[in-house]
């Protein structure tokens, strides 16, 4: 999608170790990526002839580009906490080679020529950029947008994302159409009847603090209720975004049981931190859905090993100081996660829970993929995007927030050590992204 | 593994500030509250003199506001009252423009009242002046706790083994959680009493050896001290309370006050709403110090802002 004229036409990956989840490769391979494609793949030094450029990967993982089911970009309209331009600089930073953009905008995605202009060379997107559209206009939770005008326009899902569909029938009626169109409808799954002031999860700390708490039910009411309804709609597809409690894994994995297509998406942040990280009031530690009980986290950990969250997504959620320099209820939600999101899935899954590197990778490439149908994505087999995300499993490095490259800088993991870190990022055969 | 770093680049609370009792050290707690019992504010030397301490009330108090104007003027300081409407708040200036406006201004103390939980942490961790919580939304109310355990220690010996309920909406109440912080450290058994709706099951994990029941009469059987809480109806935001069922199964009434050890004393915060949380009769009886609460929040506050300004001796 980035149109780099000085671009190689061909790049060899060789002596590294590729990961493809999808392809059921776990080996050390050489890769040649030419003409934005991905030209060979083969055991090492066994691809013929010459390359424009060489990459040396040795001790490093291999793997096919990463994939963000949802970010907040925050154009058009908030282009003081983030552009796409910077954004996706970010996400090429942390080692993503797509990322699926939320529309709560100003205005909100809601048309076809929003999703164009999303799509456009002038936003200046680094990786690329597949915007989600509205499902009913203005986010407003009532008329149904024009979901096929959308779809061909670009967009590869509908969301209200930030405020929940909660009527029924418009939920229903979103399915259906989504049905029929092969498109996937994304819930923020919040009963907004039980959070109305809320800024935190309701416990023991949102009781300490003074602060109303948000009840897990708020969540799981909602998955609930739209597990059954994409079970009664044929062919209807229900993607669960940020999926934070236990009780709502409960109502995924029952859908799943019984062949629904239902997926769900994982945080880092949610699978890292607890609502008593929020600490003193550290408005850092405020998103929605927020940090819950040790008991959520415990589910969501073994949820992401066995094989029923299929995407880790970041939520990344740009705001401005002085949107969180505030009173901790009159902040804004949200946090950054696009340069943070593999390291915490190394430093916590992998080292501490064990959790394979190939289950990782799965979660970050096959497993979105395949959420939202985006083709020659996720895998490298011959003939895909040449898109790449080359890490070091080992490497310890620190984050700082000040340097990272999101023109926000809220994040809960400023000044944390890590233990893998992305080394390069290939885009449609080009770097984006060389760590120095 | 990962651990954090200090990334913070925001400043520690000046010297002197009160942002809860949660925090406070056992020693700090007794050492104000011996000060407080020094303080007399018709008779107060001028150890505020040419200190200017605003209060900055972003909702309404009668008794509080008052109270902290009489305890710094008495000790010759200047009060500037700094109220949301009629100032820049109303404009939608930022509460740490606020702060740092009357920082400029020339406070030396800023007293702040406000409906945010957190709200004057914020302030403390962008200045450089003493910031004193008059009230923070749900979360805290330090002088109001201190105030009523210097209350309790005028009728009581100590604060050890004494049996304390504290009845009514907690869930709301800032008073209730600086109490069972404060109460909790000394000694005493905190009971807490009322509906779920007002009273979670995880309010018991706010402080070591609390317990809760639902039941009146076993909270005040044997009773030292009966806290009593109004029904904070403004901040319902949604839950459910039946008020004649709340009356029935919690109002304090004289019968029940029967339950209670015979020299049991009656307090409440305020504003009190006589027929509704307690009878009249409560109210006016020989067991009730709630006047009494009151006239001890001028010398407590004298305490909390001589130890602000850095006057205790």
């Amino acid at each position: 999608m980035a149109p780099d004229k000085s671009k190689p036409r061909s790049i060899l990956i060789k002596g590294g170790h590729v990961i493809d989840p999808a392809a059921k490769m776990n080996a050390p391979m050489d890769v040649l990526l030419r003409d934005g494609r991905v030209a060979e793949i083969a055991a090492p030094n066994k691809i013929r002839g010459g390359a424009d450029e060489k990459f040396d990967a040795r001790g490093l993982i291999v793997a096919p580009g990463f994939i963000d089911l949802h970010v907040h970009l925050r154009e058009p309209g908030q282009s003081y906490k983030e552009t796409i331009a910077t954004g996706t600089a970010a996400a090429a930073g942390g080692g993503f080679t797509s990322v699926c953009t939320m529309p709560n905008t100003a205005p909100v995605v809601d048309t076809a020529e929003w999703v164009t202009w999303l799509r456009q060379p002038e936003r200046g997107a680094v990786v690329n950029v597949f915007p989600i559209a509205a499902a009913t206009r203005s986010s407003r939770g009532a008329a149904l947008t024009d979901f096929a005008a959308l779809q061909r326009a670009g967009a590869v899902a509908v969301t209200d994302d930030g405020k929940p569909i909660l009527d029924d029938d418009v939920m229903r009626t979103a399915l259906q159409l989504g049905a029929e169109l092969n498109l996937p409808v994304v819930q923020h799954a919040e009963d907004t009847r039980l959070t109305e002031h809320c800024s935190m999860h309701e416990g023991p700390t949102s009781f300490r603090l003074g602060l109303r708490g948000m009840p897990a039910a708020a969540e799981a009411n909602l998955v609930d209720r739209d597990v059954t309804l994409a079970q009664q709609i044929r062919e209807s597809r229900l993607h669960v975004a940020h999926l934070s409690t236990s009780d709502a894994l409960k109502a995924v994995r029952r859908g799943k049981r019984a062949k629904a297509r239902v997926t769900c998406e994982v945080t880092p942040h949610h699978f890292t931190l607890l609502d008593q990280d929020v600490g003193e009031y550290n408005t850092n530690f405020k998103m929605n859905p927020p940090l819950r009980s040790a008991a959520d986290r415990e589910a969501i950990l073994v949820a992401l090993a066995d094989g029923t969250v299929d995407a880790i997504a970041t939520d990344h959620a740009p705001h401005a100081t002085h949107e969180k320099e505030v009173e901790f209820e009159r902040a804004a939600f949200g946090i950054t996660g696009l340069e943070t999101a593999l390291a915490l899935a190394i430093s916590k899954l992998h080292r501490e829970h064990k959790i394979p590197l190939t289950r990782i990778v799965e979660l970050f490439t096959a497993g979105p993929a395949r959420v939202f149908d985006l083709r020659g994505r996720g895998s490298l087999a011959r003939g895909n995007f040449a898109d790449v995300t080359i890490f070091d499993p080992k490497k310890r490095w620190m984050f700082e927030a000040a340097k990272s490259r999101s023109l926000s800088h809220n994040t809960p993991f400023d000044g944390w050590q890590f233990t893998g870190k992305v080394v390069a990022t290939i885009v449609g055969g080009g770097f984006v992204h060389r760590a120095d | 593994m990962m651990h954090r770093l200090n990334s913070h680049a925001m400043n520690k609370p000046a010297r002197g500030s009160l942002l809860g009792i949660e925090h406070l050290e056992d020693g700090e707690i007794l050492g104000l509250l011996k000060l407080a019992r020094r303080m007399n504010p018709l008779k107060a030397r001028p150890l505020l003199r040419n200190r200017r301490i605003v209060l900055l009330f972003y909702e309404a108090s009668t008794r509080t506001r008052s109270s902290f104007e009489v305890a710094a003027k008495s000790m010759g300081a200047m009060t500037i009252l700094v109220q949301s409407s009629g100032s820049s708040i109303e404009k939608g200036e930022s509460l740490l423009d606020t702060a740092y406006t009357l920082r400029a201004v020339g406070a030396d103390a800023i007293v702040v009242r406000h409906p945010s939980a957190g709200a004057p942490l914020l302030m403390a961790q962008h200045l450089d002046i003493p910031v004193i919580n008059a009230g923070d939304g749900m979360h805290e109310h330090p002088s109001q706790a201190l105030l009523d355990a210097f209350t309790i220690l005028k009728h009581k010996k100590s604060f050890k083994s004494l049996q304390i309920a504290i009845i009514g909406d907690i869930y709301h109440s800032r008073v209730a959680r600086s109490a069972c912080h404060l109460l909790s450290r000394f000694g005493s058994k905190v009971i807490l009493c009322g509906p779920p709706e007002l009273i979670p099951d995880f309010a018991a994990t706010l402080a070591p050896g609390l317990r809760i029941t639902r039941h009146i009469e076993e909270a005040l059987r044997g009773t030292d001290v009966i806290m009593l809480l109004r029904v904070q109806q403004e901040r319902l935001a949604g839950r459910k309370i039946h008020l004649q069922d709340y009356m029935a199964r919690y109002q304090m009434t004289t019968s029940r006050l029967k339950l209670a050890k015979r020299d049991a004393i009656v307090m409440h915060p305020g504003p009190i709403i006589r027929g509704l949380e307690l009878t009249s009769e409560v109210v006016d009886g020989p067991n009730s110090v709630i006047v009494d609460e009151v006239h001890n929040g001028v010398p407590t506050r004298m305490a909390i802002l001589a130890r602000a300004l850095g006057k205790a001796r």
